[in-house]
């Protein structure tokens, strides 16, 4: 560098971004190999599945994916034959494994279970976190600090540990295998992350606009509705990515509190390994679709996330 | 538009006492500035009269009505904020309308008032823009749009010129006031720069401690300060005070300040000895060699057309303010001749002015 140039103490020099490339590009590859593995798994035969050496180049087959949508019994050639032309692409893989397909499995059923759990809980969870928060951050509450430290308290320990007065408290009171359940469990969890999380945001927000509106003749929900919200909007969107992430991913308490009826996809997914033989390829199926839908919810609100987690940091 | 009445108004929060007792009138269509240092209870009273907080006792009066427990959308009033408060979420010509649409307003209707008021702001080229984008004279002029397009009970602004710019400040100082004698709204405004408050009110309240020091037209205050306080928070550099001691007959035209004797408006009543104070504006004070009352040049301070002279008396140090064409020297002796007729009187202990031909002229010419 000559003399001239001017240059910025704050600003990293080549050597450090380099090395901050290579460490992040290290990390990015290690954590994208098992999920390239599992994706790639789906698509494979069962026998391709546990071949060895594994195989990286192979045929792919959504034989997998057929298998983890249905059950299939084993039959007889004699039988097979003696069935009408297969119908379809499943079918007729089936078939060649001397199986028939006896009807839908229960992954559907159990990933809307998922769904419905884990978003409806999300809801309830940033719902009643946004009003708390927002209760916390505007008005003189008594004792605040100590309902503060209570909420935050509830995440002293992994949740796990109350398993089972919770399993019993269930039981009594019917909500065992429910999804009502499930959602309120999962809600109780996620409320106080929703709390902390939504007061940090709420407070920044200066509450002269919601004293603006309502002196411009509005009441204070809804100064609350069009003026605190719309700025809330980017905690609002990390605090529902935390819990959905939660919610979505929780295998303990779904695996006691469920079994049939309001049973996750979690706990479902390796049901699936017992079922005729270790179907790798339908267990990494399942796992597939089951990262789609909070691969969504994550790029559709990756701005906000990451404005959420670097909130703070930087005033605006 | 509409009046202000303020009648012993209280507030506390726990034990400390924010506001004490005040009471003012606003009269209709008149720009009333509340002035004092930050913490003496003026934007508390701001935000009583907004319905922001509910008094501790007393009544808030608006054009006759009780509002004193009235929710703030129910007291039709505006209020600009110092922080603008301008919904980023939302572009100028929407914000300005925000107002309107609370209020059932179709939106033609609506669309037609913001376009009224934004001409009348000169700020109808800026209504598509958002409103992080706009300079801080802009930003104001919105808040101010916000406020009026209503065409509400009275306005309320609370320190609105608190961040900008020295130069923007000087402009919108004038743009307020022209705005004002154009609209004739009721205003009542808070600030802690006097400079502001002497420029734009019709009548101020001084305000220290939660206490109205004075209630009057700038050029009351100024001439006459009611109390010490007042004298020392109005006027740059401000007022400067003399210790004299014993009392005071009702008649006595003279005191005798460190040996010297200085005449001053006529008492007119009788003060028990006590610790005293005599109160110069420093443009009061002129140079002459015949004076006895004496002091030694420390420093001065030049601002064109006048100069700020330091003079270091036995008394400390006093500030005069003389034309910039005296030439003088640190160190060099110099006498001080007070003009007689604007001098006040103060009782140390209270900081209670004197009662003085002086006062009285003006409570004659406000009366009669």
């Amino acid at each position: 560098m000559s003399l001239t140039t001017a240059h910025s103490v704050v600003a990293p020099s080549s050597n450090a971004k380099l090395i901050a490339g290579t460490i992040i590009i290290a990390y990015a590859l290690i954590s994208i190999v098992p999920l390239l593995w599992i994706f790639a798994t789906s698509f494979k035969t069962p026998p391709d599945s546990i071949a060895y050496p594994p195989k990286i180049v192979f045929q792919p087959s959504i034989e997998g994916y057929c298998n983890l949508f249905t059950t299939r019994t084993r039959q007889t050639p004699e039988y097979i034959n003696s069935l009408g032309p297969a119908t379809g692409f499943c079918d007729e893989t089936v078939r060649k494994r001397n199986m028939v397909i006896a009807g839908p499995s229960n992954f559907l059923p159990r990933f809307v279970n998922s769904l419905i759990i884990a978003f409806g809980s999300t809801f309830c969870a940033v719902f009643l976190g946004t009003l708390s928060a927002y209760g916390f951050s505007r008005f003189k509450v008594p004792l605040a600090d100590d309902l503060l430290f209570f909420i935050l308290s509830t995440r002293f320990m992994p949740p796990i540990a109350v398993a089972i007065p919770i399993y019993l408290m269930y039981r009594e009171l019917g909500l065992s295998d429910t999804a009502l359940g499930m959602i309120l469990l999962y809600t109780a969890v996620n409320v106080s992350l929703a709390v902390w999380l939504l007061k940090g945001f709420i407070d920044e927000i200066p509450r002269e606009y919601e004293e603006a509106a309502m002196i411009d003749g509005y009441t204070r929900l809804q100064a609350f509705w069009r003026t605190v919200l719309p700025q809330a909007t980017t905690g609002i969107a990390a605090t529902a990515i935390f819990c959905l992430i939660f919610a979505w991913n929780e295998y303990a308490f779904a695996a006691l509190l469920t079994s049939g009826t309001a049973q996750t996809a979690p706990p479902f997914i390796p049901t699936i390994i017992g079922e005729g033989g270790q179907d790798w390829p339908a267990v990494a199926a399942g796992t597939t679709i089951f990262l789609v839908p909070i691969l969504v919810f994550t790029i559709l609100l990756r701005k906000q996330l990451l404005r959420g987690i670097t909130f703070g940091a930087v005033r605006k | 538009m509409a009046e202000i009445r303020v009648q012993n108004l209280r507030k506390a929060f726990g034990a400390f006492v924010a506001v004490q007792d005040s009471n003012f009138v606003v009269e209709d269509g008149e720009f009333f500035v509340m002035l004092g240092p930050s913490g003496c209870g003026k934007t508390t009273t701001l935000r009583m009269i907004a319905g922001l907080e509910l008094p501790t006792g007393g009544k808030i009066l608006l054009g006759g009505e009780d509002v004193t427990m009235r929710r703030a959308r129910e007291r039709d009033i505006a209020f600009v904020f110092q922080l603008f408060a301008l919904y980023p979420h939302m572009n100028v010509r929407k914000n300005i309308g925000f107002p309107l649409l609370a209020q059932g307003m179709a939106s033609a209707e609506i669309r037609e008032r913001v376009e009224e008021t934004a001409k009348l702001l000169r700020i109808d080229h800026l209504l598509d823009k958002s409103v992080s984008g706009l300079a801080g004279g802009d930003r104001q002029r919105v808040a101010l749009g916000r406020a009026i397009v209503r065409r509400p009970k009275c306005f309320l602004m609370d320190e609105p010129l608190g961040t900008l710019d020295t130069e923007f400040r000087d402009l919108m100082v004038h743009e307020l006031r022209e705005l004002h004698n154009r609209i004739h709204a009721t205003t009542v405004y808070v600030t802690h720069d006097q400079m502001e408050a002497m420029s734009m009110a019709d009548k101020i309240a001084v305000m220290n401690h939660g206490v109205i020091e004075q209630f009057g037209t700038p050029r009351e205050i100024y001439d006459r300060p009611a109390t010490m306080f007042v004298a020392d928070f109005i006027g740059s550099p401000p007022m400067n005070f003399l210790k004299f001691g014993g009392g005071l007959a009702k008649g006595a035209k003279e005191i005798v300040v460190q040996g010297a004797k200085v005449a001053v408006p006529e008492v007119r009543e009788d003060v028990a000895p006590a610790d005293m104070a005599l109160g110069i504006r420093p443009e009061h004070i002129r140079f002459d060699d015949g004076s006895r009352l004496r002091g030694a040049i420390y420093g001065t301070e030049y601002l064109g057309t006048t100069q700020i002279v330091a003079v270091e008396t036995a008394d400390g140090i006093i500030k005069a303010r003389v034309p910039a064409g005296i030439h003088l020297s640190p160190g060099e002796q110099v006498g001080l001749a007070l003009s007689s007729a604007r001098l006040s009187l103060f009782e140390k202990g209270t900081g209670r002015a004197v009662r003085t031909a002086m006062y009285d002229q003006a409570a004659e010419a406000r009366h009669g």
